[in-house]
């Protein structure tokens, strides 16, 4: 079953000579344990995209299931809860609340979902440790570099029961060995049966997916075959 | 890749026999770049016959035949590692060159054409990322191999994304119509007067 299903999904802003067609006529599924690269310039529709995929935007018509529930069909509450519980957001600049610990910053939308402090911190600890960082769980996000805030995000991103990752170019403020550690996070979350899209222009970052969709004025234009095995690239010989 | 200067570096450690080069090269170079033993021994003749490597001169032709880099060997080395590869002159690029060709031909849909290629740069990029995910970990040799593997094909697909944008921006704004100043430099970088 797909994680996330887009079916003909349209966003148009404004009307008349203003009117922007952001997406048109968007059709994407995305597996269990798949991770899905949106590449595209500059508005091409990818964060609108990313938006509509997480509930924080409807589109103008067209459907979004997320866990094989339609949004459309559920209440504002239901679809809060799904945002809460379900998908978890990494951003390009963290997002994360200078005041909180990293612990609290990746216990703190689970409390707000009603799972007690005490399995809330259970989870975070599990999540943080996972990502290298059980030892700067007590750290407030200015002492932690930004690689690490990153990787606090990606935790707060993955902690309890979420199934779904949005991330919207996730290591674009970092240099390239530390953005490299946040997708070779975010695959290995995948591996372990969570569902992702990352939206980014960067070839580099994109190519850590399983398949990459290319955005092009609001439809999909194209996207990559699966892959073959790494044997095809060690055929050639070298110059003198 | 010069594997006459790979050569010289394996042989800078301490004297080696040909075989025991052939594996250490494949090994060094995170096995991407594979090599037969006939190129190292055809590689440590010419390099004899240049002074830069001494053999064994009372050894056979043959693996258990051991070579050593001499002093002229190691100035060479140290001369290479520090001179810069020619990167002045563009290379005849055939990627440019269909996208030239592609903007001048009546129907052809550029941007559809470079998406082809765009698409087939990035599978190229899974794959050696998935290389590197599966089997870098810890192997510097490979690691450093796949990324320069992976910052050309990106170099590649940054050209070609902006080759697109400007095609479509000079496709809403012609713009003036272009000069035939430069002549010799233009024919230089494959482009029409």
């Amino acid at each position: 079953m797909s994680v996330l299903e887009l079916s003909q999904v349209s966003k148009v802003y404004g009307d008349g000579p203003a009117e922007v067609r952001a997406l048109r006529g968007v059709d994407l599924r995305v597996e269990a344990g798949a991770m899905v690269a949106v590449m595209g310039p500059s508005g091409s529709g990818k964060s609108t995209l990313l938006t509509i995929a997480g509930s924080l935007e409807d589109p103008t018509s067209g459907e979004v299931c997320v866990g094989g529930e339609s949004l459309t069909r559920m209440s504002r509450a239901a679809r809060a809860r799904l945002r809460r519980r379900v998908i978890g957001y990494v951003f390009q600049d963290f997002n994360l609340l200078p005041g909180l610990t990293a612990m609290e910053n990746v216990t703190l939308p689970m409390e707000l979902d009603g799972v007690p402090a005490r399995r809330a911190r259970v989870r975070g600890m599990a999540a943080l440790d996972e990502l290298g960082l059980a030892d700067r769980a007590g750290h407030f996000p200015d002492e932690l570099s930004g690689g690490e805030r990153q990787r606090v995000a990606i935790a707060r991103a993955m902690a309890g029961e979420r199934r779904l990752l949005l991330a919207d170019e996730p290591s674009g403020a970092l240099d390239s060995v530390n953005g490299e550690s946040v997708m070779r996070l975010l695959h290995a979350a995948c591996k372990r049966g969570m569902a992702a899209v990352v939206v980014t222009h960067d070839a580099q970052l994109a190519s850590w997916a399983d398949r990459v969709v290319f955005l092009r004025d609001g439809r999909i234009a194209d996207q990559t075959m699966p892959l073959p095995g790494p044997e095809s690239l060690l055929a050639g010989e070298p110059g003198q | 890749m010069s594997v006459r200067h790979a050569l010289l570096a394996l042989l800078s450690e301490g004297p080696k026999y040909g075989l025991q080069l052939r594996e250490e090269f494949v090994a060094r170079t995170g096995e991407v770049w594979p090599l037969n033993v006939g190129q190292v021994y055809t590689t440590l003749q010419r390099l004899e016959r240049d002074g830069l490597v001494e053999s064994d001169d009372a050894a056979e032709a043959g693996p258990q035949k051991g070579f050593r880099i001499t002093e002229e060997g190691e100035q060479e080395l140290d001369g290479w590692l520090r001179t810069p590869p020619d990167l002045s002159a563009p290379p005849r690029d055939e990627l440019v060159i269909k996208v030239l060709v592609a903007v001048r031909i009546p129907g052809t849909d550029v941007h559809e054409v470079i998406q082809v290629h765009r698409r087939y740069l990035v599978e190229l990029m899974q794959q050696w990322t998935r290389l590197k995910e599966d089997e870098a970990d810890g192997d510097l040799a490979l690691a450093l191999a796949v990324d320069a593997e992976l910052f050309r094909l990106d170099s590649v697909v940054r050209w070609l994304d902006t080759a697109d944008g400007r095609i479509r921006r000079a496709a809403v704004d012609p713009g003036p119509r272009t000069t035939t100043a430069r002549p010799r430099l233009r024919r230089r970088v494959g482009v029409r007067p």
